[in-house]
């Protein structure tokens, strides 16, 4: 028993509930994708007047392209406000895309009626950031789990009947570390902790192969954080499951990722493999992320790369690449006007893998990087001077 | 360790766990100011129910000789211009007041609620529709609404009722559907849709449940209003059709012309129907604090 009250292991993988033994290659090769994503688009409509008439569009999401593979953790991160639990909604239809495709198993998602989601939806879960939130506080932990049994329930899975749905309900308690008696009682009951693990049992009961895990331990204490995580990375390999795990905490991010996406105003800025993107980011954007990343040893001396002001409003995103406004390597290079006039595409450098939508990404080096905060700490020490 | 604190931790799993509805009944039995408005209440729905095995007197036939008499032994509360017994009139009063105040907003939660979820679930044009009826309802002051409509229908109780309803479904409506609407962006609506549950699920088990508190709280406190409506009512000479009928509005404005006389007679049915209006109004704020999930520590 841990402070939680929760078993601090995973169960034994006996009593596992349809686990599928998946090998996972070591080096996160590039396997059979399970999600195709293009140009992706979500618009929200600023409604405003008598007549709720549309006066401006909020662009969230505004064209992304990505793939996930089986059995990967695909990470987006960006800051708050940054498009990424839309884009993730999205891909779950709980918000409708506004254009795009989203193919799922080969299946074209984005084109189905709502009604036929249905099959889909016991394929495709959610995490959600807010344990508190995320379950309704009417219900007991049997009713909360045993929902989507019954919305999914058919004649080869007899989830219909009562005494298979609590049994599974158990078992899927189990897998995530709460007792089987737990089903009884409400969530009120439990701690912050225990909630996130009731909600990623809800997500689990379907036997689900993709998770969209939107912040999932965001909104825990630091000590509980680890073991959430664990439990995660714990479930992925015993349930060969798939991650599109949405966050803004960058060691979180390192620690339980495959391939991370960076996400900046609805679009992605860089795309790469976890150890890629951590030891040589090419974004501007990026390494001022990265920059701002706590080190833990106090002798490394880090050049933080501060960003001034804030992120502009996604309703009237900048021309031509969204960060200029924002962007360190572009007054290194004297404010060239292509930054302004021509939007950056998504490009593959070396290796393959990692993309990067920058004009001057091969400007980046270790030189620009420290000349930018060499005169970053000038400036502000003349501020503070003056 | 581990192994002292498990039958501990059994035990208090075998207790029975206890709803939201549950915790609620217990906060609100350890709240002071809504247990004096539900004694208050309990104390005029007695004096409803056992009316006439209290009161000491017939509330309709006085004897003229005995009128304008000052609160004695013999007629506590005194007797009005027709030698009435006050005290009984009081006690058959709260038939009228609570009868009325009760069956009107049950009236007016039927109809604000068949219409503010109606709005809420369906949204849209619908929505639209519903909501600026209702907004036109409420641009209209309530007492004003309320003497419309019994002028329109004409006097008696259920008349005053629907007119006390008019005024009150409104607000439940656009309670309901402002509930309804901040409960489907809620995040285990999302799950529940993600989980693939039916629309008819969500709204019944996700979305209502959780938007009726605040409707509990609305309707108890409007029962205040509404009698305090229903006296409005009777005083501004709307009471029930016959005009014998003891009804607390009513009483006070056949005390206003003996105010120098008979000063009580303006007192007692006065403090009737403030008691009455406080004892809902505690309750309902009890009921509020209670309610609210977020007040658990």
């Amino acid at each position: 028993m841990t402070d939680d009250g929760t078993q601090t292991a995973a169960p034994a993988a006996g009593t596992a509930i349809g686990a599928v033994p998946v090998g996972l290659a070591p080096n996160g090769q590039v396997r059979e994708p399970l999600l195709e994503v293009s140009g992706l688009k979500k618009h929200f409509p600023i409604l405003g007047g008598i007549l709720r008439h549309r006066v401006g569009t909020v662009f969230a999401v505004d064209g992304v392209d990505l793939t996930i593979a089986r059995g990967e953790t695909f990470s987006l991160v960006g800051e708050s406000g940054c498009g990424k639990t839309t884009l993730g909604r999205s891909l779950l239809r709980l918000t409708p895309p506004t254009a795009g495709r989203i193919v799922f198993e080969g299946v074209d998602v984005s084109a189905m009626k709502t009604a036929d989601l249905k099959p889909l939806r016991q394929k495709m879960q959610i995490i959600f950031q807010d344990p508190f939130g995320s379950l309704n506080p009417r219900m007991p932990v049997s009713d909360l789990i045993g929902e989507g049994l019954i919305a999914q329930a058919n004649k080869e899975n007899g989830w219909k009947d009562r005494k298979v749905r609590d049994q599974r309900v158990g078992d899927t308690l189990e897998a995530v570390g709460l007792r089987r008696e737990y089903t009884r009682r409400y969530p009120h009951e439990f701690s912050g902790g225990q909630r996130q693990r009731i909600g990623i049992a809800r997500a689990l009961a379907l036997n689900p192969d993709f998770i969209v895990c939107d912040e999932p331990v965001s909104a825990l204490d630091v000590s509980i954080r680890s073991q959430i995580l664990n439990l995660l990375v714990d479930l992925r390999h015993e349930f060969g499951l798939t991650y599109l795990f949405i966050s803004h905490d960058l060691s979180v991010v390192e620690y339980i990722s495959d391939r991370v996406a960076v996400m900046y105003l609805g679009k992605l800025v860089e795309e790469a493999k976890v150890e890629d993107l951590y030891s040589a980011p090419k974004h501007p954007y990026t390494i001022a992320l990265l920059s701002a990343v706590p080190q833990p040893d106090p002798r490394v001396k880090s050049q933080r790369l501060v960003l001034k002001g804030d992120v502009p409003s996604p309703a009237a995103p900048p021309s031509g690449c969204r960060f200029h406004t924002r962007c360190w390597l572009r007054e290194q290079l004297g404010n060239p006007a292509r930054c302004v006039a021509e939007e950056p595409q998504l490009r593959a450098l070396e290796p393959a893998s990692h993309r990067v939508a920058c004009h001057f990404a091969d400007e980046v080096s270790a030189r620009t990087v420290t000349s930018a905060a060499e005169e970053q700490a000038r400036t502000g020490a003349a501020i503070a001077a003056g | 360790m581990a192994t002292v604190a498990a039958p501990r931790a059994r035990r208090a799993e075998a207790r029975a766990s206890r709803g939201l509805w549950r915790d609620a009944f217990n906060r609100l039995m350890r709240n002071g100011p809504a247990l004096v408005g539900l004694f208050f209440i309990t104390v005029f729905f007695a004096a409803a129910i056992f009316a006439p095995f209290i009161a000491p007197y017939d509330p309709i036939a006085g004897s003229l000789a005995d009128r304008l008499q000052l609160p004695s032994a013999a007629h506590i509360m005194g007797t009005d211009l027709q030698g009435r017994d006050e005290f009984s009139r009081i006690l058959y009063g709260a038939r009228v007041s609570l009868f009325v105040a009760v069956g009107s907003v049950i009236m007016a939660l039927i109809m604000g609620g068949i219409a503010g979820a109606t709005a809420g679930a369906v949204g849209g044009k619908v929505d639209n529709v519903v909501m600026r009826i209702v907004d036109v309802m409420l641009a209209i002051p309530g007492i004003l609404l309320a003497i419309g409509i019994v002028a329109w229908l004409g006097q008696g109780l259920p008349q005053i009722m629907i007119a006390v309803a008019a005024t009150n479904a409104p607000i439940f409506a656009r309670i309901l559907r402002g509930s309804l609407l901040a409960n489907r962006e809620v995040d285990y609506v999302s799950a529940a849709r993600s989980l693939g549950a039916s629309r008819s699920r969500m709204l019944f088990r996700h979305m209502l449940p959780n938007s009726l508190t605040a409707l509990i709280v609305a309707a108890t406190l409007a029962l205040a209003t509404a009698i305090i409506d229903v006296a409005g009512l009777g005083f501004l000479g709307l009471g029930p059709a016959d005009p014998r009928t003891p009804e607390w509005g009513t009483m006070l404005t056949d005390a206003t012309r003996f105010i120098r006389q008979a000063p009580y007679l303006i007192f007692f049915p006065g403090l009737a129907i403030v008691v009455a209006a406080i004892g809902f109004n505690l309750l309902g704020d009890g009921l509020r604090e209670s309610l609210d999930p977020r007040m658990k520590r």
